[in-house]
């Protein structure tokens, strides 16, 4: 079994969500608010939703997308905000052009609707993310697999997900030990195309722990 | 085998960590070992760390209930948690509780004395307090004033927990209180929608249920059978239950009236379930709305239970088969938050903070009118299989954001946050 000179050092991480100055009642609002928001609100209601709604697998693929379906009824830009892929995007102020283009958009085509006053408001908000190392950590395969079920949902989370943003690469954590550290570029990659739009939490980890399984067993 | 055990020894790993407390460890079946794994994780940097929560009463009352859990919580995670309870009388609290009406959009009749009345009680709790923790934890407006002893390098953190609804306050009391919130080094809300405009960082920290507490431990079938039998309700007919004061902004009335929707096309029976109504005329009155509008139906249960009666309210709670909270308006609701824990399918309004706790479509059903409500109901019980699926992300829900482990880890998570 390959044998890592570089650990997997597994961190917990937990979040206190901060209520941000900005909201916003209708979709033009929601277009300014968002240009003034902190990257860390942009990045809570896109990234972070899928944390925070990890055990539905429907809906919620950002928080912007749901509050424009649910509070404003309208369909096409919450598909369209919707249909963003957050592994596409390595710096919050692309990820904040293209949402905004969305919305700048459909303030133009449609500006009645763009002003129609939402059920509830949307409030701007941000979480602030501490960590702290766990006492274990992997050099070899059967050792990560061990250290991933033991894993809160929120410690996964920040590995699988969070890591995204904060390496400013398109991979998470684990696939870049896999690459890096061991050499497997393979399952880098496997683990890379987990799909965590239509996955929950647990059930992105079993297809981890099951594509682990199987390059153990090759 | 421990968790630890399954970790290949020749990697280094930290032996398993010797059986924890008693108390921390009976949520280990509810929120696994991993969440007490990180709460502990959190907690080595803050070992020996002391923490002051000040409120101002020690018994009844939603805060003093949940300092009362989650105080020996953080001492066993190996934080020096005391809890400071003010020294106040009558004339301190009919202050107090002209202030908590205006903050919630009352008018504030009370003359400028009110304000001397404050700071003077808060001044004399200063002499007595001894507000020397390193995280000083001021609940509630009462004692807000306290921050006045907070000086420059100060070494202690302030923060401001607010339970209460500060969206539509009288300008009068919050002009007066703001310049103490402000001092603060962060204020804690329940609701985004319950927080200011204020140049400080505001929290979001949600209020929370004990699982283990009475109101939503397991409970056995027999009890629960017995507490039907006792309130003669048929436990083999389909019950809708509102757990609530007898009060007009819980809309018992439009409870009552959605049931009757939606007994024209399900046969089902009604619990209508609170406590303390024969002290409160308003609450008498309303009860008196209620009996008429129920109009001797013998499928309606009108029942006052006693103030402490939590194992009587589970057992109603868990024998549902949909649970109502038809508010007009709310605070948090919590009461919402106690139905999924027991994966009740919710029909509730959106108000105050139940929209947090019931996503449309995900955790429960919304709804904003008598006829709404009634549409909802019948949908649910048209859908078992989708009542069934509500009920049970709605318990993930809970389990995610509403129990008091998580509350517990919210403040594990400042505490770091604040010493860095």
């Amino acid at each position: 079994m390959i044998t890592a000179n570089v650990p997997f050092q597994f961190a917990t991480a937990s979040y206190v969500t901060r209520v941000e100055n900005q909201k916003a009642n209708t979709i033009s609002e929601l277009h300014k608010a968002m240009e003034q928001a902190p990257d860390t609100a942009i990045f809570y209601h896109t990234f972070q939703s899928l944390g925070r709604y990890h055990f539905l697998t429907e809906g919620f693929s950002n928080d912007f997308a749901q509050w424009v379906l649910e509070g404003l009824n309208q369909p096409e830009l919450a598909e369209r905000l919707a249909g963003i892929d957050v592994r596409d995007y390595t710096t919050i102020p692309d990820l904040r052009a293209d949402l905004r283009l969305m919305l700048s958009d459909f303030v133009e085509k449609y500006p009645r609707k763009a002003e129609q006053v939402a059920f509830e408001p949307f409030y701007f908000l941000s979480d602030v993310e501490v960590t702290r190392p766990l006492p274990w950590e992997a050099r070899t395969l059967a050792g990560f697999r061990a250290g991933l079920e033991r894993l809160s949902h929120s410690s996964f989370y920040h590995h699988f997900i969070a890591s995204r943003l904060r390496l400013h690469l398109h991979t998470n954590d684990f696939s870049h030990w896999f690459a890096t550290a061991l050499g497997l570029e393979r399952l880098a990659q496997r683990a890379e195309n987990i799909d965590i739009y239509t996955n929950t939490l647990d059930s992105a980890r079993q297809d981890l722990i099951e594509i682990v399984d199987m390059e153990v067993g090759q | 085998m421990t968790p630890a055990d399954t970790i290949p020894a020749e990697e280094g790993v930290a032996p398993a960590r010797d059986p924890g407390p008693a108390l921390l460890d009976r949520y280990l079946p509810i929120v696994g070992a991993a969440e007490v794994e990180d709460l502990r994780a959190l907690a080595v940097p803050l070992e020996g760390s002391t923490v002051d929560m000040v409120n101002s009463t020690a018994v009844g009352g939603g805060v003093a209930e949940i300092l009362a859990r989650l105080l020996p919580l953080m001492r066993e995670l190996g934080l020096v948690a005391q809890w400071r309870v003010m020294e106040a009388d009558l004339p301190f609290f009919e202050v107090t509780k002209a202030f908590h009406n205006a903050l919630h959009g009352a008018p504030f009749t009370a003359g400028p004395e009110a304000f001397e009345i404050f700071r003077d009680y808060n001044r004399r709790n200063l002499q007595k307090l001894p507000l020397d923790g390193r995280f000083v934890v001021i609940h509630d407006p009462q004692p807000a004033a306290l921050v006045e002893s907070r000086g420059d390098g100060d070494r202690r953190r302030w923060i401001w927990r607010c339970h209460i609804d500060l969206s539509r306050p009288d300008p009068a009391v919050w002009n007066f209180l703001e310049p103490y919130i402000t001092r603060y080094e962060g204020a804690i809300f329940s609701s985004p929608e319950f927080a200011r405009q204020l140049p400080i960082p505001q929290y979001l920290f949600y209020p929370s249920i004990d699982p283990l507490s009475d109101k939503n431990r397991e409970l056995d079938e027999d009890f629960i059978s017995g507490v039907l039998s006792g309130f003669g309700i048929d436990p083999h007919r389909r019950i809708l239950t509102q757990i609530s004061r007898f009060d007009r902004l819980k809309d018992p009335l439009g409870v009552v009236r959605a049931y009757r929707l939606v007994k024209r096309y399900y046969d089902c029976q009604l619990v209508l379930a609170g406590g303390g109504a024969t002290d409160d005329p308003e609450g008498t009155q309303v009860l008196a709305e209620v009996c008429e509008e129920a109009a001797h139906d013998p499928d309606i249960h009108i029942l006052e239970l006693p103030a402490a009666a939590p194992l009587e309210v589970n057992a109603l709670q868990r024998a549902s088969t949909v649970v109502i909270q038809k508010s007009l308006r709310e605070g948090f609701g919590l009461t919402v938050a106690e139905a999924l824990w027991k994966k009740k399918p919710v029909v509730a309004s959106a108000v105050g903070g139940i929209p947090l706790q019931i996503i449309h479509k995900h955790t429960g059903l919304l709804s904003h009118s008598v006829e709404g409500a009634a549409y909802q109901i019948r949908f649910l019980l048209s859908h078992p299989e989708i009542a069934q699926r509500l009920g049970e992300q709605g318990y993930e829900h809970v389990r995610e954001n509403f129990l008091i482990t998580g509350n517990l880890k919210r403040y594990l998570t400042l505490f770091v946050h604040l010493s860095r």
